[in-house]
């Protein structure tokens, strides 16, 4: 890393950020700034992470290195210089040929920024045409070499396919495809991985890594991950509230990280290695142009003294990082600022929900296939034998498609499950949800991943909350207004929210509405469906605690979907891991994250990202999603790097080691030993 | 892709079917049958007797139906009551006229409804968006009969360029249709285009703010070759369905426009049917315009096929 430093003294800057101060003009038509005096450079060659909460800037600002400005900002002062060229300053017809060209750009969500009715390879033809001196001839050849740079499979084939017959990885793959055709010098990547699997994520930052090696090009990269951010970069700086609060190279911003937003926010974030629940941090970050004199974050700091809020704090130089501080000399020597918090279990042996031998399919057997004798498809989920105890949490997890909604579904009975038993105690839960009691329905509740998909925009708070109240006791107005409010102070959001409307809510305030509307109905099972994985990490840990410290006091019982292992680590008592929507293994969570592992559960826990630049993932099988569960034996069979000739024919047996149970027709010592041989370990490009 | 078509094809033929048995249990459950109706108040006696046995009336409807509908497969709408002539001959040239005078209209106001949607959009909220949005819900909101009377009053009366009605025969050649039918086209495209173009201009602001829109303009796309190739075919998508039954109602529902411009269409032949009592003829005419109903509905299916690869490719 300190070729980085280097580089950055010896040369000249080939991305100069000065002094970049950018506004908008808000809904009450005043103009406020986004970003907030940001100077930084990238070199030639270099890659810079820009990390940072929702809302703090990050794309705001990588979308500027492109001179691209979203419709009402404008530049209020200094400049963004591309080899000494000032980017606002540039006629349109340059800038066209800079973009997509010597600059490239990899979106956040490849799957809806490419555009959905047309091929891959006129998409690809496109940007050869705009950003190549290729002739016409020639195009088909270098889509093909670009699609084998990115390790697509079958090339030639990807580029007779539609954006939506690819998987999200292979999108992705596209994504990059397309901006390695202009053969950028800086390539901008706006979290180019949020939103994939962990597996397919950590392929997809090996990919940009070698890429980065072979090409030679600089990096932007933004995440608010900072473990995606740690593999990418060498340098990072860390935004809040439109400004640079801390730059340097990413050893000393993550390892020895100065500014107390930075450490807050690594705190914040669930290892896969620690007890407990980590330490969140209070408040919300401030709104776009409310501060306007002092450090933004002086609000939520545990060290604030009255300057901090007094004057605006000065970007310090400090031991070869910057950080913007008042009190950065001081809080020198990093001292864990919180603790982890540990709650105790408060579970029974009295058995809640109970699924048995549960399959569901989304398939119908229609008329044809009965009159044509066609054979029904293999069911979506098969086989799933749970059984969760009163004031419990079970963790569902495992990639898209694995099943795991599906599960929920049929719980819920949105899905009702085809074979098998699913039961609340004594109560039938194969009924569909039109069939099933009010009593029922009220003990079964859900909080769903995305609140603002889930609450009515149209509705208050206490309209959100009164529904159900009104629904399963019956409440007056009166009644329903004190009860909602006690069911706010719940969830730790103040009485006057009630008449607030969701879109004048923060995201984890949102979710609290929507807890809080959960828990209307006093249930008895909670389904919860990724509720922290559209929120920042200092809100997730604070949505977590909650979520935990609710269950202690009501003796709720979590069915809880996740897809960050470390989540599932902190909140959950048992962990079931599904592959093509079949148990590879379950068990309570400290047994199956440190004992033995199917193969599966190694390849996720391998694939786990740390905020660590020394840490690396190892990488097994390939990253290809499968369309349709195989007909017979192990659910996995297709990409275990373990796989014998009787896993395809067989269902493997159940193998027990204390309540830690895998699936797997090899031993468990084999499993352990065998797993980490290098031989094992396919490369990505192989 | 061939059993999605196949599956689409299948439904039009069932909806004609539906229709064909509809129109004909109405024209039964009427009190009387086709002749008391034609004859009105001279049904009696010998004549409406004649009359009957003419049209087989004595035979049971079932019969007649399963007649009607043979006839109808090959190719024959029987004949028309008053003025006993196979239907045939007499919608032949009146579906011609209302063709040329659709087409007309379709060939001038769709292209440019589009254009127009589109511009609206990328003005949006501007002078040319305020100017064209407004225009056209000022000229959908007219009735089509002022209109007409307007272009009559400044076209064929001040200016004399254009007939103000139709003074030809209804089988007269095309070439001598043709100055007739320019005014009653341009009425024709103002009242239908509006629907199309504000379709287009919402979906297209919607298309413009997506995110493979953008990612096309930072991939240096010049803008418009981003508007026609990448943002276009999808803001068509929803306006197919609008386009569709705006050539439905011109091919079959423009009665009004054609009965100012006394124009010899199709729409002017079911009034005179109606008027007329002639109940061959109305039943006929009532299957035609749902056949064109159903082909164009059949035919946006087809474009949306064409337009959305979701629809037609499967992962």
């Amino acid at each position: 890393m300190s070729e980085a430093q280097t580089m950055n003294t010896t040369m000249t800057p080939m991305l100069d950020v000065d002094n970049f101060t950018l506004g908008y003009t808000n809904a009450e038509g005043r103009l406020v700034s986004v970003l907030r005096d940001v100077s930084l450079q990238v070199a030639p060659g270099e890659a810079l992470g820009l990390v940072g909460e929702s809302g703090c800037g990050k794309s705001t600002l990588a979308l500027a290195m492109m001179a691209f400005l979203r419709s009402g900002s404008q530049v209020q002062n200094g400049t963004i210089r591309f080899h000494e060229q000032d980017l606002f300053a540039l006629k349109p017809k340059m800038l066209q040929s800079l973009r997509g060209g010597r600059i490239g750009l990899i979106p956040q969500n490849a799957g809806q920024s490419l555009t959905p009715t047309l091929k891959i390879d006129a998409q690809l033809y496109e940007a050869l045409k705009l950003h190549s001196d290729l002739p016409r001839s020639q195009w088909r050849q270098r889509a093909i070499e670009l699609l084998q740079q990115v390790r697509l499979p079958a090339p030639e084939a990807m580029l007779e396919r539609y954006p939506h017959q690819l998987s999200g990885g292979q999108q992705q793959r596209v994504a990059v495809a397309m901006a390695l055709a202009g053969q950028p010098e800086l390539l901008i990547l706006d979290e180019p991985t949020t939103g994939l699997d962990v597996t397919t994520q950590a392929h997809i930052l090996e990919l940009l890594r070698t890429l980065r090696q072979e090409l030679g090009m600089a990096m932007v990269f933004v995440s608010h991950d900072l473990g995606a951010v740690a593999r990418i970069s060498e340098r990072i700086a860390v935004m809040y509230a439109g400004e640079v609060i801390e730059l340097g190279s990413s050893h000393q911003v993550l390892l020895q990280p100065t500014h107390p937003y930075t450490r807050a926010l690594l705190d914040a974030i669930p290892r896969l290695d620690a007890e407990g629940l980590p330490p969140s941090l209070p408040g919300y970050p401030p709104k776009v142009g409310s501060i306007t004199q002092g450090c933004a974050f002086a609000g939520r700091c545990p060290h604030a003294q009255p300057i901090c809020s007094e004057q605006d704090a000065p970007l310090a130089a400090l031991s070869g990082h910057q950080v913007r501080c008042h009190l950065a000399g001081e809080l020198k020597r990093p001292a864990s600022d919180s603790k982890v918090v540990q709650l105790p279990v408060q579970s029974s042996d009295e058995p809640l929900l109970m699924l048995e031998q549960v399959q569901i399919s989304y398939h119908r057997q229609g008329l044809m296939d009965a009159l044509l004798q066609r054979p029904a498809p293999v069911a979506t989920v098969d086989g799933i034998d749970l059984q969760l105890n009163k004031g419990e949490t079970l963790a569902l997890v495992g990639e898209s498609g694995s099943g795991k909604s599906t599960i929920m579904r049929a719980i819920s009975g949105i899905q009702p499950a085809r074979n098998g038993q699913i039961r609340l105690k004594q109560d039938d839960l194969n009924l569909p949800v039109e069939q099933r009691s009010k009593a029922l329905k009220r003990r079964v509740q859900m909080i769903f991943q995305n609140p603002d998909a889930s609450l009515n925009p149209r509705h208050t708070v206490f309209e959100i909350l009164q529904q159900p109240l009104k629904l399963y006791f019956g409440l007056n107005h009166d009644a329903c207004r004190d009860k909602a409010a006690e069911l706010l102070s719940l969830v730790r959001l103040a009485p006057h929210y009630l008449d607030r409307l969701p879109g004048q809510l923060s995201g984890g305030e949102k979710q609290r509405v929507a807890i809080a509307r959960c828990f209307a109905g006093d249930p008895d099972l909670i389904l919860c469906d990724e509720v922290t994985s559209a929120l920042d990490v200092s809100v997730q840990a604070a949505v977590l605690k909650l979520l935990k410290e609710l269950q202690q006091q009501r003796g709720v019982t979590y069915l809880f979907i996740a897809h960050d292992l470390a989540v599932v680590k902190a909140i959950a008592d048992q962990v079931a891991v599904l592959y093509q929507g079949r148990i590879c293994q379950v068990g309570p969570v400290s047994e199956v994250f440190t004992g033995h592992h199917h193969p599966y559960t190694r390849t996720l826990l391998n694939a786990v990202l740390e905020p660590d630049p020394n840490h690396q993932p190892v990488i097994q099988g390939d990253d290809c999603s499968e369309q349709y569960p195989p007909a017979r034996g192990c659910a996995y069979q297709r990409r275990c790097p373990l796989a014998e000739p009787r896993c395809k024919e067989q269902l493997p047996p159940w193998k027990t080691d204390g309540g830690n149970r895998i699936r797997c027709h090899l031993e468990l010592d084999a499993l352990a030993t065998l797993i980490d041989r290098p031989q094992m370990i396919k490369a990505v490009n192989a | 892709m061939l059993k999605l078509i196949l599956q689409r094809l299948a439904m039009a033929l069932f909806t004609l079917l539906t229709v064909c048995v509809l129109v004909f249990s109405i024209t039964e459950a009427l009190p009387g049958d086709v002749c008391t109706a034609y004859l009105g108040r001279d049904a009696q006696g010998a004549r409406l007797e004649n009359c009957r046995q003419a049209r087989n009336l004595d035979q049971p409807a079932l019969q007649r139906f399963a007649d009607w509908g043979t006839g109808v497969l090959q190719g024959s709408l029987g004949t028309s009551l008053k003025r006993d002539k196979p239907i045939n001959d007499l919608v032949a040239t009146r579906m011609r006229n209302t063709a040329v005078l659709a087409l007309g209209a379709a060939v001038i106001g769709i292209p440019l409804a589009i254009f127009l949607g589109v511009i609206a959009a990328l003005r949006r909220d501007r002078p040319a968006d305020v100017l064209i949005s407004g225009g056209s819900i000022f000229a959908m909101t007219i009735p089509e009969f002022v209109t007409a009377t307007v272009l009559v009053l400044i076209f064929s009366i001040q200016l004399q360029w254009f007939p103000a009605v139709t003074t030809v025969r209804h089988n007269a050649p095309v070439s001598e249709l043709l100055p007739n039918i320019v005014l009653p086209m341009i009425t024709l495209a103002l009242v239908m285009m509006a629907h199309i173009l504000r379709m287009v201009r919402s979906a297209m602001i919607d298309v413009m703010a997506s995110d493979f829109v953008q990612m096309a303009r930072l991939k240096g796309v010049p803008f418009w070759r981003i508007v026609c190739l990448h943002a276009l075919p999808s803001a068509m998508l929803p306006t197919i369905n609008i386009i569709a039954l705006t050539v439905a109602w011109l091919l079959g529902g423009a009665v009004i426009i054609e009965q100012v411009f006394n124009y010899p269409g199709i729409g002017t032949l079911m009034i005179r049917a109606i008027y007329d009592r002639d109940l061959p003829l109305v039943q006929a005419i009532a299957l035609i315009l749902a056949t064109v109903y159903v082909l164009c509905n059949l035919l946006a299916d087809l474009s949306s096929l064409a337009l959305n690869p979701r629809l037609r490719t499967t992962r």
